[in-house]
Formats: C-alpha cells, sequence, structure tokens
C-alpha cells in the first residue's frame, strides 16, 4: 500500500513537473515572439502580434510589400501608390499628413508602420498612447538610409532574414551604381521637369526627390539654386542651358505623350542644347521618385539613359 | 399647423414664423441629440452603449485592453472633438451675429474685417517657417505653435485695424469696414507670397490647415479654448441692448443713451478673440458665421437677446453634423470640415436668399 501510494505520489509529481515545464517553455515562446525594436523617434516599442499591418507612407508600404508581407498589410495612406494593388484593395485611411486617430484605430491593425512624416502631430501623438504599437519609420532617401528603413521595418514584421538580404542587395546595387558613377567623365546637366501647366515648367530644384534621383544618376541638377520645385520662367530655363531634360510620365495616362512634346514647343525649351537635340528622358515618376527598394534600379535606368556609352563599356546592366 | 403659403403676410414681414422662446427650445434639444449622435457615430464603431462601461473603468482604474480602447475612442478622442466643435460653431456664429449687428450689413462676416485672414497668415507662417526661421519658436511651444500664433495673428490685425480707422476717439463704421478690406487683401496676397516660397509638403500642409478640420482635437486644445468660451459667454448679455440700439443707427443709439463708442470696441475685441481662437482651433471653417445669424433673423426677427444665444445654439449644431459627415462619409479617412461646411451651407445660403427675395 505504502509503496504503491509512492509510486502515485512520484507519477503525480512527475506529471505536475512535466506540465510546469512544458508550460513555462511555452510562455517563454510566447515571449519570444514578442520582438522590441528602437524606431526613428527613438522609443522603444515592443511587437506581440504583426499579423494585421496598417503602413503609411509609400515607401514604408513598398518595402514591407518587398518583404513579402503585403497580405498580412489591412490599410495604407494614398501616398502608398506602388504596388498598385494596395491601394486598390487594401483599406484607405486618406492622406497621411491628414490621420484621423479614428480612423486610423477603427482599420483594427496589430501593428502600425507609419513614415515619420505622417501628421498631424496631435493624432500622431494619441495614436502612440493607444496599445496598438506605432513604429515610426525615418524620412531618409540616402542609400544607407533604406537600408535602415528596410531592416526596421523588418524587425518590426519579424522577418529579419529576408529584410537582411533585400538590404544587402540594395546596399550592393547602390555601391555598383556608384562605380559606374566614378566613370562619368563629364556629368551631363539635367533639368528635371515634373510637368508643365499653361506653358509653364515646373521643375525640381534642391531638397527634392528629383534631385536626389539626379544626383544618384550621376547628373547635375541645373536648378539647385531653387528650393523644392518651383516654376520656372522661358528665360530662367534658356539661362540654366540644361543638355537633357528628365521628365516624369504618370503611369496609365493618355494625356502624357501631348505634355511631352508640349515641352518642346515652348520657346525656352527650344533654345537649350537639350531643345535643339531633343533629348528628353521620360520616366515612370512612381518609379524614380519612390526611393523605396527599388530606388538603385530606378537611378541606374535613368543613368543608363543619360549616358548610354556607359552601358556599352560595362556590357548589359544586371537585371 | 399653418404653412408658409396659407401665413398672413404680415407675419412673414415682421419675420417671426415661430416665436424666439421656442426657436431657443427646439435648438437646445437639437443640440443634444447633435452632441448625443456625435459622441455615438464614428468609424471604430463604438458606440454609447459601452460609456457606462468606461465611466466605470474611469473611477476603479482597472481597463481591460477592450475598455481601454472604448475608453480613448470615447474620452480621448470623441468628447475633445465634440466640445471642441460646439465651441467652433458657436465662436463663429455669435461673432457673426455680432459683426452683422454692427455694421447694419447682413454681409459682415468676421473674415471681412481680416480677422479669419490674420489668423490663417500667422498660422501659414508657422507652418512654412516651421523647419526654418520659426524652429525654436515651434521646438518651445511644440502642437501649440499652430494655434497661439493664429490667434496672435488674429488678434494682431484687429489692433492695426482699430488703431488705424480710430481717429478724435471715435471710429467710423464705413471706415473700418473698408479698412478691413484692405488688411484682409494685405493678408491674402502675405498667404499667397508664403504658400509661393513653401515646399511641396509644406503647400499640402497649408491647403489642407486651409480647407479646415477638427481632427486634431485634444484635451489641452479644449483647455485653451475654455478662456474664449467664458469671455464670449460673459459679454454676450451685455451686448444686446447695444446691438439693438445700433439696429436704429449710431445716432439713435447714442440718443438712446448707449455708449456706442465702447459697444463698437468691445464687439471688435470679443469677436476677434473668439474667431481667433476657432481658427486656431479649427483653422478656416467659412459659412457659419453668415448662414446661422441669417437663418435665426429669418425665423425669429432681428432682437438680440434672441439672435445671439440661437445663433451660438444652431452655430454648433450646423458643425457638428458637418464635422460627423467629414468623419464618417469616406472612413476611416476624412474630409476637410471646411468643405463639408461649404457643401451644407451654400445651398442654404442660397435658398435663403432666394426665399427672402420672394417674400420681400
Amino acid at each position: 500500500m505504502g509503496r504503491q501510494m509512492d509510486i502515485r505520489r512520484s507519477c503525480a509529481l512527475l506529471i505536475g513537473v512535466l506540465l510546469m515545464t512544458t508550460g513555462a517553455a511555452l510562455s517563454a515562446a510566447a515571449r519570444a515572439a514578442e520582438v522590441n525594436v528602437v524606431d526613428a523617434g527613438g522609443r522603444t516599442v515592443s511587437i506581440a502580434d504583426a499579423s494585421r499591418i496598417l503602413t503609411i507612407g509609400g515607401d514604408v508600404t513598398e518595402i514591407v510589400y518587398a518583404l513579402g508581407a503585403g497580405d498580412r498589410v489591412v490599410g495604407v495612406d494614398t501616398t502608398s501608390q506602388y504596388p498598385p494593388q494596395a491601394l486598390k484593395e487594401k483599406k484607405s485611411v486618406g492622406y497621411m499628413r491628414a490621420l484621423s486617430s479614428e480612423g486610423v484605430i477603427s482599420v483594427g491593425a496589430t501593428l502600425v508602420l507609419a513614415s515619420e512624416r505622417a501628421g498631424p502631430p496631435e493624432v500622431i501623438k494619441t495614436l502612440k498612447t493607444t496599445s496598438t504599437p506605432f513604429v515610426e519609420i525615418a524620412d531618409d532617401n540616402s542609400p544607407e538610409g533604406i537600408a535602415r528603413k528596410i531592416r526596421l521595418i523588418a524587425a518590426a514584421i519579424g522577418s529579419e532574414r529576408v529584410g537582411e538580404d533585400l538590404a544587402r542587395k540594395v546596399t550592393a546595387r547602390f555601391a555598383g551604381l556608384a562605380e559606374l558613377r566614378a566613370r562619368i567623365k563629364s556629368p551631363l546637366r539635367a533639368l528635371f521637369v515634373l510637368g508643365v501647366q499653361n506653358g509653364r515648367v515646373l521643375a525640381g530644384g534642391r531638397n527634392t526627390s528629383a534631385d536626389a534621383i539626379l544626383q544618384l544618376a550621376g547628373a547635375s541638377n541645373v536648378a539647385n539654386a531653387a528650393n523644392g520645385f518651383r516654376p520656372l520662367t522661358d528665360e530662367a530655363i534658356v539661362e540654366l542651358a540644361p543638355d537633357v531634360i528628365v521628365a516624369m510620365q504618370r503611369t496609365g495616362s493618355s494625356s502624357d505623350a501631348h505634355d511631352l512634346s508640349q515641352l518642346f514647343d515652348l520657346k525656352g525649351v527650344q533654345a537649350t542644347p537639350a531643345g535643339r537635340n531633343r533629348r528628353i528622358v521620360a520616366m515612370d515618376g512612381l518609379y524614380l521618385l519612390g526611393f523605396g527598394p527599388r530606388a538603385p534600379d530606378a537611378a541606374r535606368d535613368l543613368m543608363v539613359e543619360l549616358y548610354p556609352e556607359l552601358l556599352s563599356k560595362v556590357g548589359s546592366p544586371a537585371r | 399647423m399653418t404653412t408658409a403659403a396659407d401665413m398672413p403676410a404680415e407675419r412673414l414681414e415682421a419675420g417671426h414664423p415661430i416665436g424666439a422662446g421656442r426657436l431657443i427650445a427646439c435648438a437646445a434639444a437639437a443640440l443634444s441629440i447633435a452632441a448625443f449622435l456625435t459622441l455615438s457615430i464614428g468609424a471604430t464603431g463604438v458606440s454609447l452603449t459601452s460609456l457606462p462601461r468606461v465611466l466605470w473603468a474611469l473611477t476603479t482604474a482597472d481597463a481591460t485592453i477592450a475598455t481601454a480602447r472604448e475608453q480613448l475612442v470615447l474620452i480621448d478622442i470623441r468628447l475633445p472633438r465634440l466640445l471642441l466643435g460646439m465651441f467652433v460653431g458657436a465662436a463663429l456664429a455669435v461673432s457673426g451675429a455680432m459683426m452683422q449687428g454692427m455694421f447694419r450689413n447682413p454681409l459682415a462676416d468676421p473674415g471681412l474685417i481680416g480677422v479669419s485672414s490674420g489668423a490663417a497668415l500667422a498660422a501659414i507662417a508657422t507652418i512654412a517657417l516651421g523647419n526654418g526661421l520659426a524652429a525654436p519658436w515651434m521646438r518651445s511651444l511644440g502642437s501649440y505653435a499652430l494655434p497661439v500664433s493664429a490667434f496672435a495673428g488674429g488678434m494682431a490685425t484687429t489692433m492695426i485695424l482699430t488703431a488705424a480707422v480710430r481717429r478724435h476717439g471715435s471710429t467710423s463704421l464705413a471706415t473700418l469696414l473698408l479698412a478691413g478690406i484692405a488688411l484682409a487683401a494685405l493678408n491674402m496676397a502675405l498667404i499667397g507670397l508664403v504658400a509661393y516660397a513653401s515646399d511641396d509638403r509644406e503647400l499640402r500642409d497649408l491647403t489642407l490647415w486651409m480647407l479646415g478640420s477638427l481632427s486634431g482635437a485634444s484635451w489641452p486644445k479644449v483647455f485653451a479654448a475654455i478662456p474664449f468660451a467664458l469671455l464670449l459667454a460673459i459679454a454676450m448679455p451685455r451686448l444686446v441692448r447695444g446691438l439693438n440700439g445700433l439696429i436704429l443707427g449710431e445716432a439713435e443709439a447714442f440718443h438712446l443713451g448707449i455708449d456706442v463708442e465702447r459697444t463698437k470696441r468691445l464687439i471688435v475685441l470679443v469677436a476677434s478673440a473668439a474667431v481667433g481662437a476657432a481658427v486656431a482651433v479649427a483653422g478656416i471653417v467659412g459659412f457659419v458665421g453668415i448662414v446661422v445669424p441669417h437663418l435665426v433673423r429669418l425665423t425669429a426677427g432681428p432682437d438680440h437677446r434672441v439672435v445671439l444665444p440661437a445663433s451660438a445654439l444652431l452655430g454648433a449644431i450646423l458643425v457638428l453634423v458637418a464635422d460627423t459627415l467629414a468623419r464618417m462619409l469616406v472612413r476611416p479617412a476624412e474630409l476637410p470640415l471646411g468643405v463639408v461646411m461649404a457643401l451644407i451651407g451654400a445651398p442654404i445660403f442660397l435658398h435663403m436668399v432666394v426665399k427672402r427675395r420672394m417674400a420681400g
């Protein structure tokens, strides 16, 4: 009798210990699933569940999709133009600088990834007080900045390995781009034209994404005396004398062909080297100015258009 | 019940389709319904039925995640928005009523004498210079930089205006109106200059701000608005006699024993403080100041004992309704309040003007 009791007791003890250890192991696993990231605002955010993601900012959305987490996205903002299905399939919380607190909450995301540019500030403040983790992503279009954005987003959504691969790939492409750029002997003087309206040219000046992509592609921006996107007079265009005009082509808009030919009708443009040689490079605006993971490819494509002779020396681009 | 068609002509002429007391009672009832709806409608689907639970969690200080979310939506998002919406509507409508009474001009509006544009100019300069010249100012005030500068801009314009038109201690209303229009034009030109000099993102912010919105409503803003709401509530009954006297004309008001100069000064001060605060909270929201007092005068006559409080109530209702539409029509995003307000206000105004021409 006594021994039987002992056996039963030790069995019960064993089972109890087993249960406790598995329980502890399970809860440890649950804790391990919770990740901590330090966001662009310096806040440490712990994320337990990244199954329903709200992305705010075109670059943020593009990176999440590039990491293969597009199916986990439940909502985006109106600047999330690439990939095109993002805005078509997901809920839109509106323009990223005019968010509504309740609107953002109503999407029911378990993780919010928002560009630093998102606003208004009061709404962002309220959203940071909710129990849903809110990760701010830096607004940095430098090659290192894009890699940092990719790593932070990958850590937040628990796809670190894919993120590391993508960040390395982007960094390597930027490095390849820098090598190519070093071979350019005399940089072209380029004018970036965002659009033409009523015969007035809207050009990309200093501190614009247009200026950044021109620099990456190894061209010098003739309009960099102006800050931001600025309308230019005919006279100013003659004075700037660009060798080439880089223009934006909107995807799926039929009026563009007309828009671009209109450029050469302008007296000011006709008098420039670009106008005389009819040198115009038209590229998809979202691709060119998106500054997501595709930025090095966009810069390289632009570079190849600008300096076709580089291509013959290097061989076909590895794409 | 009589319809408008078989109503005696003299009643239409007198402009009292319904009694003053009944109008105020109806407006108060409608405001409480509008407030109730504003609190219970929203993108998240949190309704007022969760309010008892939220209040219980607030008092016992133990909240589950679900009640924390409901608490956030009801107490920290919708309630301050409701209170600020009522303040903005009441402030704009009462200021409009006062201006129209003072100028004896149905078109007078705080926007007309440059108060709104002065506030807008200061706010827009703050947005555009936020990363440059005004950066230290922005840093020290944080999210209050915008409201504080909007208010200061509105007050500064008013002070310049009153200083410019005062001569030998008296203010000519015609001069005040013309000088106000000139100042408003100057402010608009300066706004254009700032807009031209700002970059893409700032331009987008400026445009959105000019369209008005209550989406930045928060408790600190509610507390900041309270002194202005009190000022309005205290000044309103004190201005009734003066405004009623001014209906007859300045000389007649003077003969009735009204201190006309003091009344005019007080009206300009109170209206610009109220409008400056409203613009600071919500950006530019048009039409309230002009539609609401007209609606009240058409239904209850020109007596300011009725016009001022009824305008406050109706203005609050109009803003709450417009804001609820702004929040709900494109949820989870939202429309600018100023746009919704103009879409509602302009047809109402047009209808009123046409009806009045036919009646008169």
